[in-house]
Parts: structure tokens; sequence; C-alpha cells
């Protein structure tokens, strides 16, 4: 079983599952554009402390929190250092605080919207682009591909990994790197062909 | 039906072209058949032939949905906006089955047979099954309230209704097959096209796969290793090398295909 960074859609009925898609959108769009315009150290506490309650509205529960928490370590731990050496420790802590919780504020978004809502909303939204040529049927499928591709490459990337350990090559980059990118791409051709299939880019 | 007329595939490689179909003439016009041969053979380019997945670099490829013996209500084509509900029998449509050419009409030929792989895991787009059953009705129900109704009636039809919230990562390897299945008959094709639907399952959920198959109304051409699967069908084609080599009644073929296999290892 594996899961994205994102974590996945939660069928339970919460106070987040019943707003309307776009409205969680702009929330978190205005959320982060907030948390950046006035970043600091007292705007970061209150940013997570809002991040966390969305995080457990939306229905993740305290080892949902603590394995964004763990994917985040290392970025986290890295920005931190660069931001607090850079600028001191006050802007690291801003930071690397305010993304921490646009993470958790996005976790609670998938958590409480599922794709085709989600997807619906971005047709919506691009709907007046189709003047233009832009296609926001198309744009949406990518988007749905792409969040459902992220468990699966992280599936293929264990896989190779236990494949290269079982003989002995876990020292070796080559050994693990190239059988990957061949997997990941061959998936992307089959799941084209499956997608062509179903009739997909005929219409 | 689907009728190959001189239908072949090469590919250049090199100095010379590998060829993967030889020209090959064949009018399928049987409920059930099944297509058995090695690895390599050239099987699944024949089952990409029919709906357009691959075109054929010499000769054409014909389907359309009247099935020529009446033995299936093939009439159902998804073209139009058809239901389940109002699908009607063969004997009494005067709807024209006119052959699509899968070259010059790929899109419609792929709205005409429904093609199943052997990985369902590829095949499954939206992250939960009710979102994936309802993209294959988009075109029949613009609106979601409806889209949704209709693809949860689908699941019903399965079985699997109790799955509809479900992530797709969660599902057993033959609940995954059942469902691509259920995704791709929701959009109501006439002809059914399946690459080794059980390679990947277990005994249990390769039955029950195959019980499905031979259940369908829609024509069936199925791609299996199983041969027990093969001997089920109306007609079995054996493929090696790139040719047709066995075209007949299940049991001989099936024969010819052990025969022809304890042969390769001999030599």
């Amino acid at each position: 079983m594996t899961s994205s960074p994102l974590g996945e859609y939660i069928t339970r009925r919460s106070p987040l599952h019943r707003l309307r898609p776009g409205a969680k959108l702009l929330g978190l769009f205005l959320f982060g554009a907030l948390m950046v315009a006035f970043r600091s150290v007292p705007v970061g506490i209150v940013a997570l402390v809002i991040g966390v309650a969305l995080a457990l509205l939306s229905g993740m529960r305290a080892k949902d929190l603590l394995r964004v928490g763990r994917r985040f370590a290392i970025v986290g731990v890295l920005l931190f250092a660069f931001q607090a050496w850079q600028r001191g420790w006050e802007h690291g802590f801003a930071v690397v605080a305010t993304l921490f919780a646009l993470l958790l504020a996005a976790s609670a978004l998938t958590a409480s919207t599922a794709a085709d809502e989600l997807i619906d909303t971005i047709v919506w939204l691009l709907g007046p682009l189709r003047r233009f040529g832009v296609r926001p049927e198309q744009i949406a499928l990518a988007f749905s591909l792409t969040i459902r591709s992220i468990p699966i490459v992280l599936a293929q990337a264990r896989e190779t990994r236990d494949a290269a350990k079982a003989r002995g090559l876990e020292r070796s980059p080559r050994a693990y790197l190239i059988p990957f990118v061949l997997r990941v791409v061959a998936h992307a051709q089959l799941t084209g062909e499956a997608l062509q299939a179903r009739g997909f880019g005929d219409d | 039906m689907i009728e190959l007329r001189e239908a072949g595939v090469t590919v250049p490689a090199g100095e010379h072209d590998a060829v993967i179909l030889q020209p090959t003439t064949l009018t399928l016009t049987e409920h059930r058949i099944s297509i058995i041969g090695g690895n390599g053979s050239g099987k699944s380019t024949l089952a990409r032939l029919c709906n357009g997945l691959i075109e054929p670099t010499t000769g054409s490829v014909m389907v359309s949905a009247g099935s020529g013996d009446g033995s299936h209500p093939g009439d159902n084509t998804p073209r139009d906006g058809d239901t389940h509900d109002n699908r009607t029998h063969a004997g009494e449509t005067s709807r024209a089955d006119a052959p699509l050419d899968t070259t010059r009409h790929g899109a419609a030929a792929r709205r005409l047979v429904g093609f199943v792989f052997s990985d369902p895991s590829a095949q499954l787009i939206m992250p939960t099954v009710l979102e994936d059953v309802a993209l294959s009705l988009r075109r029949e129900h613009p609106k979601k309230a409806d889209r949704l109704e209709a693809a949860r009636a689908v699941l019903e039809r399965f079985g699997i209704a109790d799955l509809a919230d479900r992530s797709v990562h969660t599902l057993s390897g033959g609940q995954r097959q059942l469902l691509a299945f259920a995704s791709v008959l929701a959009a109501d094709p006439a002809i059914l096209v399946a690459d080794e639907p059980t390679t990947l399952l277990d005994l249990r959920n390769a039955r029950m796969i195959d019980d499905l198959l031979l259940s369908l109304p829609q024509q069936v051409l199925v791609i299996t290793h199983d041969l027990e699967l093969a001997a089920r069908a109306d007609r079995t084609l054996v493929i090696d090398d790139a040719r047709v080599v066995f075209d007949g009644q299940p049991t001989e073929a099936t024969a010819f295909y052990r025969e022809l296999a304890a042969r390769g290892a001999g030599a």
C-alpha cells in the first residue's frame, strides 16, 4: 500500500466534504497567498494551527499527519538550515512552518474532495478559455492522471529497489535508476494505450 | 463482426522490416472466439488491430456491430447515446451496421470495440471505483448526477456496488480486473477484445472472469494462455510466427497448439 505525499481521498462526511470544491480551492489559494504575504513567526504558528485543524477536520488521523510530516521532514530540515543560515532562524521557521501548513491544508483538500469533483471544478474554471482554443476536459484529464500516477510511480520505485536488492545491487545507482525510468516510461505507454482504447484523444 | 482483409503489420527495424503479423484475411462472426499462441507470436498485435490501437501497415480491418449469424444483440453501439434499457435484438433493428475501417474511423471503431488489458492497473484511470466507471459514461450522460447514477447501476450489474467509493489501489487483483471489465462494458461496446485478462489472477478469480466473458451479450474475442478457457469458445485461432496457423474447432485447435509447443521444445 502506497500513498501520495498529499494523501488520498477519505470517504467520510465532514464539513469540509460538504463545501464546494471551488470554495476549497479558492480558500487554499487565499490561505497560501496570505501566509506568504504576511510571513512571520506568529503567522507561521497560526498557519500551523489552522493547517492541523483543517487536516483533522477533513478526517485525517494523527498517523496521517505524522506521515505527511515524515515525508516533509527532509525538505523541511534542509530548507530551514538554508534559510536560517541566510536570513536567521526566525525567517527559517516562518518559511518552513507556512510551507508545512500549506501542505497540510492541501492534504485536507485532497482528503475531502473526490478527484472527479476537483476535475469538474477545473473544467468550470477554465471554461472561459475555450474561445482561445483551450480544451478544459483534456487539461482536467491531465490533472487526474498526474494525481493518480503519484502512488503508482512510488510503488514502482519500491519494486525496482527491491529487485536491485534481491540481486545484491543496492549500492549501484545504475542498477536502480535505469530500470526505474524504463518502468515508468513503459507504464506511461500502457496508460496511453488504455486511454486510447477507452476513446480518449478521439473527441 | 470483425473482418481482416489482407491486414498485416510490419515495423522498420534496421535494414529489414520486422514482420509482426503476416497479411491475414479473416472473417470473425462467431459469438466467442479465442486466440492462443506463444509469446511474441503476434496475438496481441492481432487483438490490437481489431479496435485500431494498431493500424495495419498493409490491407485493412473492418468492424461492425452486426454479427452476421444473429447470435447476439450486436446493435447496441453507443454511437448516438443508446442506453442499456433500449437495446433491441439483432433481428428487430433496421439500423445500418455499416462496417467501419479502423484506420479511417479509428475513434468510432474504438467505441464499437471495447478492449481489456491483462494489467488492470494501467487501465484504471480514475482514483476511485465509481469515478472510473463514470469516466466511460461521459459521452452518454453529460450531466454529472446522471453519470454517477448510471455508473452505480453498472457496478450493481457486476455485483461490486459495495466497492463504489473505494480507492482503486486498495482493490484486490480480481476486483481490479472485474472493475476494468465494468468500466469498458459501461460504454456498451458491441464487441469486446480481452488480451490475456486472467494472466495475473489466481484460479478462483480467473474462473470468475472466464464465466463473465462467456455470459456477455457482446461478441467476445479473447487472447489467452489458459487452454481450458480457449476450449470454451466457438472458434479458436492459433497464431505462430506472425501468422494464423490453425483456425477452427477449439478442441482441435488446443490439440494442435500442444503439439506445436512440444515440437518447438524438441527442436
